[in-house]
């Protein structure tokens, strides 16, 4: 009986041991890949699900990588071979291990017409229907691994230089960037020639950051969600028809908060420490 | 090279399985293109790692059918051939810890075994299980975040970088930690192939007549507790657990032990 009772004692132990030891590791285990999973400024091939998704979906398998590396047009001006576009993350790459990204400085996208890296996506983590267009082909303009964004401080067409190297680099000439005329108050008698990105068009190829010629690109690619604001659904166009839309619902709300005995300028300059 | 034979043969499995997986991407080779997590056999046929897509589903993402229909080739293929076939005809992280033990055999660190009272070969079946908790959790595949296997394998296709670290780390724990420590304690792939080949047809099976207990099986076994039957019993190795590895078969001068088709006939 004593002897039954020990076996019993030391089972539970034993048992309990095991779940700890596990939820140590769960902890641990928990904490460091979502910690690695955190590399907000990585941009993913054509048609890349939102990183959230695409980091569940993506099964890590490089079969994007190796159709993009091995296309017959990836060649230099000089014909020397030119590496593909896309690389598989590895260690010391500060991206999550194992999925696929690509650095616009070094190679950007080159935007087939075939787009040889989505259709061969085995886990849906590329997601080909987001590329196809009316006719159901497929349409690299329908991509958006990114946004250009430009730096007007560093950009020399800002300055008054005359370049336009990102919009003559740009696959989707004077659609995705277009250059604004401005007149030069400094010299009253030149014109700046500036480059405006349109964020409906742009697909983050990242052609234009790589031609851009300063020293560090004024002008590169963010991942769209980065690049962009939000204004927010309470904020209703009075002048658009199709945005009144939005609010042909909307009932009159009645508020019956007496009115305030203070001044306005004591609420702007409440809870203000100067 | 008698005692060489399935040695052999699995290193030069292991080798041209890298090697086409190697030239996908280098050459375009149209053999074996992708990685263990999502491959595709001479440009058609789709295969997948179970375990990985057990962990892509327990993030919420509903897969393409390419990776289900993958998983289940390779599933079925695994629970008809052989088990752990995977771990020691087909892994690459095989031969590293297979160096780690040969050098612990040669350097006599095998005699001096530590007791890890907290790390038991049972591990690795909760560490499987706890690898898809933490997916569904954090929302990504959580073994694929620091699997050795798959960062040697891309390592070899595309470039280590600084994950050679973790190949070093195995081997040195290996080595010096725990006998056996990756590949028979904490691997959940393996543990997962363990349980896909409970049933498998190719089994080692041991003729108790012939053997001559010299235990030179049991020595070089990576997973020697499936070995229980040596010099007991005539029956088959049995148990998920054993790889196929063919080492026992190598070692051992009485033809006690080989190859044979599993029957489930009782005798």
């Amino acid at each position: 009986m004593a002897n039954s009772d020990n076996n019993r004692r030391k089972f539970f132990a034993t048992t309990l041991q095991s779940v700890g030891l596990t939820a140590l590791g769960g902890l641990l285990w928990s904490g460091y890949s979502d910690e690695v999973k955190a590399s907000p400024l990585v941009l993913r091939p054509p048609g890349a699900l939102p990183e959230n998704d695409f980091l569940k979906a993506c099964i890590k398998c490089g079969l994007c990588a190796e159709a993009c590396e091995n296309r017959d047009s990836n060649k230099n001006k000089d014909g020397s071979k030119r590496p593909g576009t896309l690389k598989m993350a590895k260690g010391g790459d500060h991206r999550m291990i194992g999925t696929p990204f690509f650095i616009a400085t070094e190679v950007p996208c080159y935007m087939c017409d075939d787009i040889p890296c989505v259709p061969v996506c085995p886990s849906g983590a590329l997601d080909m229907p987001s590329l196809l267009n009316e006719k159901e082909e497929l349409d690299i303009n329908k991509s958006r691994m990114g946004l250009a964004v430009v730096h007007k401080e560093s950009c020399i067409a800002f300055w008054g230089i005359q370049c336009d190297a990102c919009y003559r680099a740009c696959p989707l000439l004077d659609e995705a960037i277009t250059i604004e005329h401005q007149k030069n108050e400094r010299t009253g008698k030149h014109a700046f020639l500036l480059p405006v990105v349109h964020s409906d068009i742009c697909t983050g190829c990242g052609l234009c950051e790589k031609a851009c010629v300063t020293e560090e690109p004024a002008i590169f690619i963010l991942p769209v969600e980065h690049a962009t604001g939000k204004a927010g659904s309470h904020y209703v166009k009075g002048w658009d028809a199709k945005d009144q839309e939005r609010v042909s619902e909307a009932k009159e709300i009645h508020t019956k908060n007496e009115r305030s005995e203070k001044e306005a300028s004591d609420y702007l300059n409440m809870e203000v420490e100067y | 090279m008698k005692n060489m034979k399935y040695l052999l043969l699995r290193r030069v499995t292991q080798i041209t399985i890298l090697a086409l997986y190697f030239g996908a991407n280098a050459y375009g080779w149209h053999m074996l293109e992708g990685t263990f997590g999502s491959s595709v056999l001479i440009g058609k046929i789709p295969l997948a790692d179970p375990y990985t897509t057990l962990q892509v589903l327990a993030t919420g993402f509903v897969l393409g059918a390419d990776v289900l229909l993958g998983a289940l080739i390779i599933t079925l293929f695994y629970m008809v051939v052989g088990g752990r076939a995977f771990c020691s005809w087909v892994c690459p992280i095989n031969m590293v810890t297979d160096l780690a033990n040969w050098l612990r055999r040669k350097l006599n660190l095998d005699k001096e075994e530590v007791n890890y009272r907290f790390l038991k070969r049972r591990a690795r079946y909760w560490i499987m299980i706890l690898g898809l908790i933490v997916s569904a959790v954090v929302g990504t595949a959580a073994f694929e975040v620091l699997s050795p296997i798959t960062i040697m394998q891309r390592g070899i296709i595309f470039g280590f970088g600084a994950g050679i670290a973790v190949i070093i780390a195995i081997f040195l724990f290996d080595l010096f930690g725990v006998k056996n420590g990756w590949c028979g304690h904490l691997c959940p792939l393996g543990a997962t192939y363990s349980l896909i080949g409970k049933a498998s047809l190719i089994r080692v099976d041991h003729d108790h007549e012939a053997c001559t207990n010299c235990m030179k099986c049991k020595v070089v076994c990576p997973e020697n507790h499936v070995l229980y039957m040596v010099n007991k019993e005539s029956i088959m190795v049995t148990d998920g657990e054993c790889t196929n590895c063919g080492r026992c078969i190598d070692v051992c001068d009485d033809d006690a032990l080989g190859f044979s088709i599993r029957s489930f006939t009782k005798k």
